[in-house]
């Protein structure tokens, strides 16, 4: 009775389906060289289940999906950013870690360069100060 | 004014707080709708999830008449809830497609014969690349398409009692 209540809690009822994962979701490409390029890009992929998590991490069956999709396209000589650019077009640019240089996404670029820049010139301030006195 | 600065860093820091506490208390659930609402509906060709009833193709579905693709699958306990809406939808007259996900003939069959069939075809899709293809990230979704092909509308999650005059509204508009 206990047992069959905690295997009742154990497993999620009924969230995944009862098919094996698709060929490639976890299965590596023969050549090192794509597997090494299908791996870069899963780990810049989001994956829509567990948000917080990139493809590569995730065990949710459709992150697996995903990585077959990528393992085959690659496979077939598909370049990674086209893979991207692909998913970018069905989910937007939340599908992918690595956000786009736009109007929206700039800060994220220039302000560690200007924090690092305004750092930089009030230690270069205290110096001289320093040596002033 | 430098008085002031020396306090930048603690104000800093409590608006990163408050942001973070915010996250912790109430995390966002996020739903991705599908950038191709708009646009053509991908093509596509799925076979037939269940022996006996059409599978299912894009070239199907430029056919001038709107009508609705229900992703769904028989492992999807919501899909149980919005299967009365889907029935009501196709009583009256709406033209239902069904993509089924990652599902197997034996289990889609005992769903239909819980849930009623509301499908005029069902295309199987087993490794979820029409799922992805179209942008969706979960199930169940469903999209509103019009006669020539375009989608116009997706509906993210079950449909709901409440959600069925909306949809046939959009599918008015569709035409």
């Amino acid at each position: 009775m206990v047992a069959a209540l905690l295997l009742a809690f154990a497993t999620p009822v009924l969230a995944d389906s009862l098919m094996p994962a698709a060929k490639y979701a976890d299965e590596q490409l023969a050549d090192p060289a794509k597997e090494h390029q299908a791996k870069v890009l899963m780990e810049t992929i989001r994956c829509l289940v567990c948000q917080g998590q990139s493809i590569a991490d995730s065990n949710a069956e459709m992150a697996g999906d995903m990585r077959a999709l990528i393992r085959t396209r690659i496979e077939a000589g598909e370049k990674p950013e086209a893979i991207r650019a692909w998913l970018i077009e069905r989910y937007g640019d939340w599908v992918s870690f690595k956000p786009p240089l736009d109007g929206l996404t700039w800060p994220l670029y220039l302000l560690p360069a200007l924090f690092l820049g305004l750092g930089l010139w009030i230690v270069s301030g205290r110096l001289k100060r320093r040596r002033k006195s | 004014m430098r008085r002031l600065l020396i306090w930048l860093p603690l104000g800093m820091f409590l608006v990163f707080l408050v942001v973070f506490a915010g996250g912790l208390i109430k995390p966002e659930g996020r739903v991705i709708p599908s950038k191709l609402v708009g646009k053509p509906m991908p093509a596509f060709a799925l076979a037939p999830a269940l022996p006996g009833k059409p599978g299912l193709s894009s070239a199907e579905l430029a056919n001038g008449q709107p009508h609705l693709v229900n992703v769904f699958a028989s492992w999807c306990v919501p899909c149980i809830a919005e299967a009365p809406q889907l029935r009501q939808l196709a009583e009256a007259g709406v033209p239902v497609y069904g993509i089924a996900i990652r599902d197997r003939p034996e289990d889609l069959q005992r769903f239909i014969e819980r849930n009623g069939d509301p499908f005029r075809a069902i295309g199987g899709d087993p490794n979820s690349s029409v799922q992805i293809a179209l942008g969706s990230a979960g199930v169940p979704e469903t999209f509103i398409v019009d006669g020539k092909g375009i989608i116009r509308k997706q509906h993210i999650g079950a449909i709901n009692p409440e959600d069925v005059p909306g949809i046939m509204s959009a599918l008015g508009d569709a035409k």
